[in-house]
């Protein structure tokens, strides 16, 4: 890649004029096509951008169902602070804004013929492919479970049907039952989701059921956004004292689960054998399905050049939100929808044979911990080539302060929620 | 609200205006998409601020169609803590001045929308109105919409000018001398509700 930055913007500019206009003078640059695999947060906000950069080029996004339905604010769903329906979001945004929906799985990507396969038995052809299709579960990694005893011991680690059988549960259970929640290991979707979620559990077994407990059997010893959850376990859910309402076992002290029996509600973990009247597994976790069919993944996850988001193992395919590797940033709804405007550039300037834009991103990832009761983790980065980082800028970021007011608590949980609304509108809006 | 310290910030505005020069060369801006680099990082603000900074939600205010000093001013209080934020100032410090700058170009070209806010008491759009042509319209000209070296009220999230008013009262966030006198006027005047109303007004405005 020798072109300058300049030559890319006047390319650019000259060919999204022309694409408003009628087309196409500049043969293939003017009106590339891209097929975007995945509608979540990172698929839908790379067709919508592409097409807001480029209305001339062509955009199919590919997901398998009607609706998607979001993880990020499904602990309010789960904790009985929020409906279930406000959730979900439809493709008609994306629509609107040109790009064609196919409601189909994708079962192959050649990308030397450069198609898309689908179960439906379609065949759509690219310049350039995105695969975007989050996580999926190493079920194997815990003996017993499968996507079957996720039926009687619900991961809800993606959202649907599954979040709603973890709220029934919680709502059947009696005053005094025991919640186990097995917390994954490092690296895994929303990593302050499981801490979020036991919050919001405790928040509602203290208002209904208070003479109920949570265990928390964690693969890991620290986790994101640790004291300041630890904290709100203490103020609102009697941590650290004779009588807290959760209990959290560090691998350290054996909390690595290893196995479960959803006939007798037993968990296994190195520390030793428990009983839970309800059950959350998340499990340990590795990019999407298709990401592993494309051939894309090494070590569980995808491997991509973080400017662009195109993958160090098969060129011509990026791959974009929690099935890539992506560090230093989280992998979080927000991370993936900055990222995703990175990918629409950068896979754009690269369709055109132009240099791609230096992408400078971002993160802000809110958690609730109680009523009233907000706090963020929040960092910017900046892309740096050389080293293929996606590196923290020297004096941003970090975690709400520990000592931060009542007051400044409050507002984070209304920030959370315009955030929530604001994100679901830019992604599919 | 927003007030800022006037004639502040010559070297910045001269910068900003630099900048457009520089880059908007012959390419012109097409409609589309400004240069890439400025786009991607202004996609970093969206997820909170919504699409183009005009966001849905009651308390992220929306940041589009302010004058350029006045952007740059509101990044660099945060940047220094100077005006207080929960998350505000943890981002900011992640840009240049130059990025800033171009934020501030980006930003100030997008038109503010106003998209309707259901949480809005309309009861006391009325008597709002005539408390800030009494209070606030000195300012904050043409209902809101504009004025010299503060932020835009009219259809601004309602949440969000709520916070930006306790900010103020409680000393949190400096005050210009004629902004702090018309703040304690209508205190004494008309009590918590008195602003309360005020914010209505200017949420609903269209």
């Amino acid at each position: 890649m020798n072109t300058t930055r300049r030559g890319f913007l006047r390319t650019t500019a000259a060919a999204t004029v022309v694409g408003a206009v009628g087309l196409p003078h500049i043969a293939r640059a003017a009106a590339p096509r891209f097929v975007v695999v995945g509608g979540g947060p990172a698929g839908a906000t790379a067709a919508k951008y592409l097409k807001r950069y480029a209305p001339g080029a062509t955009v199919t996004l590919i997901e398998a169902n009607p609706t998607y339905t979001t993880c990020f604010m499904s602990n309010e769903v789960i904790g009985g602070d929020r409906d279930f329906a406000t959730l979900q979001v439809g493709y008609e945004g994306l629509e609107a804004h040109g790009v064609t929906v196919m409601h189909d799985l994708v079962t192959g990507i050649d990308p030397d013929a450069k198609t898309v396969a689908t179960q439906g038995g379609e065949s759509v052809q690219f310049d350039r492919c995105i695969v975007a299709p989050g996580i999926d579960f190493k079920y194997d990694a815990i003996e017993g479970y499968s996507a079957e005893a996720a039926e009687v011991m619900p991961h809800a680690w993606k959202a649907g049907p599954q979040t709603t059988l973890l709220r029934s549960q919680l709502e059947a259970m009696e005053d005094g039952g025991t919640v186990i929640v097995a917390a994954p290991p490092n690296p895994f979707r929303c990593p302050p989701g499981p801490y979020e979620r036991i919050c919001l559990i405790a928040n509602y077994l203290k208002q209904h059921k208070p003479k109920s407990k949570i265990i928390v059997l964690d693969a890991k010893d620290k986790f994101s956004k640790m004291p300041l959850f630890t904290q709100a376990w203490e103020m609102f859910y009697g941590y650290g004292t004779d009588n807290s309402m959760i209990e959290w076992v560090s691998k350290a002290d054996g909390g690595t689960v290893t196995g479960v029996n959803p006939e007798t509600m037993e968990v296994t973990a190195v520390a030793g054998s428990f009983k839970g009247d309800v059950v959350n597994i998340i499990p340990p976790q590795h990019a999407g399905t298709i990401a592993h069919t494309a051939g894309l993944v090494e070590d569980g996850w995808a491997p991509v050049n973080k400017g662009t988001f195109e993958s160090l193992v098969v060129p011509g395919v990026h791959v974009l939100g929690d099935s890539s590797v992506a560090a230093s940033m989280p992998k979080s709804g927000s991370s993936a929808n900055s990222q995703g405007k990175a990918l629409a550039a950068g896979a754009l300037a690269l369709a055109m044979d132009q240099e791609p834009p230096v992408p400078h991103l971002a993160n802000a990832c809110y958690s609730i911990g109680g009523p009233e009761h907000g706090f963020s983790v929040a960092a910017v980065y900046s892309y740096d080539d050389f080293e293929n980082a996606l590196k923290p800028v020297e004096g941003s970021g970090g975690v709400s302060p520990i000592d931060a007011s009542p007051e400044s608590r409050r507002r984070e949980l209304f920030y959370a929620h315009s955030w929530f609304e604001n994100i679901k509108a830019d992604a599919w809006g | 609200m927003g007030t800022r310290h006037k004639g502040l910030r010559p070297l910045a505005a001269a910068l900003v205006l630099g900048c457009v020069a520089m880059a908007t060369p012959a390419l012109a801006q097409s409609d589309d998409m400004a240069d890439p680099t400025v786009e991607v990082m202004a996609g970093a603000c969206t997820f909170c601020h919504g699409t183009d900074g005009n966001g849905i939600g009651a308390a992220i205010p929306s940041i589009t169609g302010l004058p350029s000093d006045q952007f740059i001013y509101m990044m660099e209080t945060y940047q220094d803590d100077s005006n207080p934020s929960t998350v505000m100032g943890r981002i900011a410090r992640g840009y240049s001045e130059s990025q800033i700058e171009d934020l501030a170009v980006y930003f100030g070209d997008k038109p503010f929308e106003r998209p309707a806010q259901p949480w809005i008491d309309e009861t006391m759009i009325a008597e709002g109105k005539e408390l800030a042509a009494e209070y606030c319209e000195s300012c904050h000209e043409n209902e809101g919409r504009d004025g010299e070296g503060v932020g835009i009220l009219a259809g601004q999230k309602l949440q969000y000018m709520r916070f930006s008013v306790d900010d103020f009262l409680s000393g949190a966030r400096e005050m210009e001398r004629r902004q702090a006198r018309k703040f304690r006027d209508l205190m004494e005047d008309h009590g918590d509700e008195g602003f309360e109303k005020i914010l209505n007004y200017y949420a609903s405005v269209k």
